[in-house]
């Protein structure tokens, strides 16, 4: 499929030979120039095939029903599992699927909160799973880098048990305020839930140590994976936490399936999020027992051919290598924050460096808004993301109202970067701040 | 380049130099709009006097902060409502509403939108769309609570 030059890139050339979309034109005859692969990723024939396949030969409602193509498309699903699960080093039984990463999330927080509830009502809780039960005087940490996804649904929690959020504040160079985190890590804290690769700042964080630290108080630990599963080599046990959530659209699958990861005993004390069929262990009118895991959170007739063609996702990354798609997007981050920083009056939102950072590029142009500067690299085929990315706090810790946001991937290549540089001098051309 | 047909020399200049810009004394309402998709806001209070179908706008004032669209097209309504009665400033916040919703097929009436006319490329970019309207849905707001405080006052 590919190989690494000597450079450490990948050649580009073939591998956008698998992505249909990347070969259209945009805006009046432009060459597409696709830098928002952070939003979501195209996909590849590969993956696109998969999915006919499965429509076209095998499609099923899966787990139900003991006919020939049921038995093909639940086995074809729970390949799919397998292929996923062992992509993070783990095995099927710990993976979970869910519509996206905010539902993977939702699902953790409102683990607590359904906890909470059952708790509150006198209902008898399994040992393990009154870690989950928290109120007035307990408290979850967060950073102040969180994508909504996972700040939302945690502020929720908190309004609905008294427990109190607490999170660790970022540095001026776009990092984690790590000192104050011994002094916010106490026995109180139940949960800690923190981005693995920041989607606005570019932000790699030492996800080990502070899982580490916040074990050692005994804190449940969630790692919002969505920027580093599809860009970095990933092992869910190395990384050290409890629970790890990424989506699938943003790493080359279909949108409409996420994964959450779990420890076998995390997600065993875990009671269900959604409820219905496919969960349910018995059913009685009186009341019912649910599935172990993964299945109990796989309430309704599960998304296979999304599951699939994440499956073919994950075999085509495989394919490439993670270890060479990491060091491709390393080496076009560093040669665009070359490029960025050399541009006057252009200021990158985020480590201005390559250490410890990913290929999410945020920016802005002194004297022009954002959205204005998206609309003009638009105008010429570049496209970028421009807002708040889902993170309007951070925008607010840098005192920006928003920022345009690039993002490198497998298929982008220095040509990209080229591209994106010329379009920020026309912009400043454009308004007339150059 | 076609991104030109969005942004008009008449949206580049109240970009530049908006016209009605800052919060003035007296006023009747002020709300405040955010724009949640990227982050651009306007504060913005209006001063009514009159009553009935000779209601009128006496001023709007505002401040806000976003892109060239949101900040231009605030100027524009500006000089647009501004000493007009209510009716009228309504009648052209309907117009220019109905213009952004037709992603460009709308013929806008220059009779009631002026300069506001220049916005009509703009609807063809649906994401830019709510930068255009977040003055004119503000302005709305305000009207509407403002003619229903004053109209209690006079009662």
């Amino acid at each position: 499929m590919t190989s690494l030059s000597t450079t450490g890139l990948l050649d580009v050339e073939s591998i956008k030979a698998d992505f249909p979309i990347l070969s259209r034109t945009v805006r009046d005859g432009r060459k597409l120039v696709y830098l928002d692969s952070g939003a979501t990723s195209q996909k590849p024939r590969q993956v696109l095939d998969a999915e006919r396949a499965f429509y076209e030969q095998h499609n099923a409602a899966v787990h139900r029903g003991a006919h020939q193509l049921a038995e093909e498309a639940t086995d074809a699903y729970e390949s799919a599992r397998q292929r996923i699960a062992a992509f993070v080093g783990a095995p099927a039984s710990e993976l979970v699927f869910t519509r996206n990463a905010t539902e993977s999330i939702n699902l953790v927080a409102y683990a607590f909160s359904n906890a909470t509830d059952k708790a509150r009502q006198g209902v008898a809780l399994p040992e393990a799973t009154k870690r989950f039960v928290i109120g007035p005087g307990d408290e979850v940490l967060v950073t102040e880098m969180e994508h909504h996804a996972n700040l939302v649904p945690w502020q929720e929690l908190c309004l609905k048990t008294g427990a109190t959020l607490r999170w660790l504040g970022l540095s001026d160079e776009g990092r984690l305020d790590l000192d104050a985190l011994s002094s916010l890590l106490t026995e109180r804290t139940k949960v800690v839930s923190v981005v693995h690769q920041s989607n606005i700042l570019g932000t790699v964080n030492p996800v080990q140590e502070i899982a580490r630290a916040a074990h050692a108080v005994g804190a449940l630990v969630l790692v919002d994976a969505c920027q580093s599963v599809p860009h970095m080599p990933l092992n869910v046990n190395e990384l050290g936490a409890d629970l790890v959530a990424w989506s699938g659209h943003k790493m080359l699958g279909p949108t409409g399936i996420g994964c959450l990861w779990g420890r076998a005993e995390v997600l065993d004390s875990m009671p269900p999020f959604l409820t219905g069929g496919s969960m349910i262990e018995t059913v009685f009118m009186e009341g019912s027992t649910y599935a172990p895991p993964p299945q109990r959170f796989e309430a309704g007739v599960p998304m296979a051919a999304q599951a699939i063609g994440l499956a073919a996702a994950v075999d085509y990354l495989q394919a490439v290598g993670m270890p060479a798609i990491a060091a491709h997007e390393h080496a076009l981050t560093q040669a665009a924050v070359a490029s960025l920083v050399a541009i006057p009056g252009v200021r990158i939102i985020g480590p201005a460096t390559t250490i410890d950072r990913g290929s999410a590029l945020s920016f802005v142009v002194d004297g022009v808004h954002p959205h204005d500067v998206g609309q003009i690299l638009d105008s010429l085929g570049i496209a970028v993301r421009v807002g708040h990315h889902c993170a309007w706090p951070v925008c607010r810790r840098y005192g920006v109202p928003a920022t345009t946001r690039a993002t490198f991937y497998l298929y982008n290549g220095l040509d990209d970067v080229i591209a994106l540089t010329e379009g920020v001098h026309e912009v400043r051309r454009f308004w007339g701040v150059s | 380049m076609q991104v030109e047909s969005l942004y008009q020399e008449i949206i580049l200049d109240h970009y530049k130099r908006p016209h009605g810009r800052g919060l003035r004394e007296p006023f009747n309402t002020e709300v405040h709009h955010v724009n949640p998709t990227c982050g651009d806001e306007i504060t913005l209070r209006v001063l009514i006097s009159g009553f009935g179908d000779d209601m009128v706008v006496e001023d709007v004032s505002y401040e806000s902060q976003g892109c060239s669209i949101s900040q231009a097209s605030a100027s524009v309504m500006f000089d647009l409502v501004a000493g007009e009665t209510v009716d009228d400033a309504l009648r052209a916040q309907e117009e220019f509403l109905h213009v952004m919703h037709s992603r460009g097929e709308a013929e806008p009436d220059e009779e009631i939108l002026g300069d506001a006319v220049a916005f009509q490329g703009v609807a063809k970019y649906p994401a830019r769309v709510k930068c255009a309207l977040l003055g004119w849905m503000a302005l709305k707001d305000a009207v509407a609570q403002a003619a229903t405080a004053h109209e209690e006052d006079l009662d």
